[in-house]
């Protein structure tokens, strides 16, 4: 399935993570913003791509803005964007 | 044991993996009221994550759906079932046969996922006239059902009166929901009090609660939980006397009487029923008798 159109999850508030996603052809783009970036930024994108993934989106452009959530959470915000994005939620 | 069980909005995160260490004996993962309808995908997401991934040992976990005559119910059970919570929480239900439609949804998911039957419980939450009349219907129409939960709020809404500190207004639905689940054999909870910054007011309501018989209640507030856990706890006195009872009938059996007076008063089934309740309760909470 692909993204569709845009959507969004989540918040900026502190443990939560936001998450936007559009229409991207042929790539998968993630841009990562968090406050524990240069500990952990690698570990977030492949969560991030993993997840998608999962999801079956293969070309989008996702962008993240990660507040300190935990992994379970940044995993349910992008899942929510890319349901959203499909026209599945 | 559920002495206190503590309501947290399934879609805000930082309430959601605090849950476990907030002294409550359950947490209800609220997909319903706390959500708006824009956010019902994510909140249904991320509990259905949170229980997942995180450790909530000690700390059952109930998660309260939609009703069922929403478009959600389903697909919460859907996405929440797998996680095995210990009970559903099925809001405004009023007719046995709510019950039994939630019932046989979560049977087929049970059967799908390989689980036993009956692994998930069902906690119906009565919160409209209709409910409180069918209560005893209600308790009894799935084995499912563990217990009956009582919210106010709904309630004062739909008998058209005001919800008040004193809680005259939801008198009648109290005792007649603690008659109605003990008579079906079932637990019974009360509805949470909720003026968060009343602490002498939650000590009061939860005292009156346990004196009609329930055997816990709910909390919006991480800062009420203190107050119920404490109030249905068994008091050091109540378990010294409940050790005393239990020896006098050991001593009545071992001397061959039939009856036996303990402080004056004939120790009968129900002084030994309570007394066994509370040690068990005493037990899980690991106390014990005083010192002699």
């Amino acid at each position: 399935m692909e993204i569709t159109k845009c959507a969004a999850a989540g918040t900026m508030e502190s443990s939560d993570a936001y998450v936007e996603i559009e229409p991207c052809e042929n790539a998968l783009v993630v841009e990562l913003q968090s406050v524990v970036q240069a500990q952990f930024g690698d570990a977030i994108e492949a969560t991030v791509r993993q997840v998608l993934s999962e999801c079956g989106v293969k070309a989008a452009k996702v962008r993240v803005v990660d507040r300190g959530a935990l992994e379970c959470v940044i995993r349910a915000r992008v899942e929510t964007a890319a349901m959203r994005g499909k026209g599945e939620a | 044991m559920r002495r206190s069980m503590l309501f947290l909005p399934g879609n805000n995160p930082n309430m959601l993996i605090n849950g476990n260490c907030l002294g409550s004996d359950a947490v209800i993962f609220d997909l319903e009221d706390a959500v708006s309808p824009a956010e019902k995908d994510a909140a249904r997401i991320l509990v259905r994550n949170t229980m997942r991934y995180m450790d909530f040992r000690g700390c059952e976990l109930i998660v309260r759906i939609n009703s069922i005559d929403t478009p959600y119910w389903q697909r919460d059970l859907d996405a929440i079932l797998p996680q095995q919570p210990g009970l559903i929480l099925l809001p405004k239900t009023g007719t046995a046969k709510d019950v039994q439609e939630a019932d046989a949804y979560i049977t087929e998911l049970e059967q799908k996922l390989g689980f036993a039957p009956n692994t998930v419980g069902l906690m119906p939450l009565i919160e409209t006239a209709l409910g409180v009349e069918n209560a005893f219907a209600i308790a009894t129409a799935a084995d499912r059902v563990q217990a009956l939960f009582l919210g106010a709020e709904d309630l004062t809404a739909d008998l058209h009166c005001k919800r008040t500190k004193e809680g005259r207004e939801i008198e009648y639905a109290r005792t007649r929901l603690v008659m109605a689940a003990r008579a079906a054999g079932v637990e019974v909870y009360d509805t949470p009090f909720t003026d968060v910054n009343d602490d002498e007011g939650i000590y009061k309501d939860a005292s009156y609660a346990k004196a009609l018989g329930f055997s816990g209640k709910a909390s919006i507030s991480p800062r009420h939980v203190g107050a119920i856990n404490q109030v249905f706890s068994p008091s050091q006195a109540d378990i010294d006397y409940a050790y005393e009872v239990m020896d006098a009938i050991a001593l009545a059996k071992e001397q061959g009487k039939g009856a036996i007076a303990l402080r004056g008063k004939m120790i009968d089934a129900p002084i030994v029923a309570r007394a066994e309740q509370t040690i068990a309760m005493a037990e899980a909470l690991g106390l014990g008798r005083s010192e002699q």
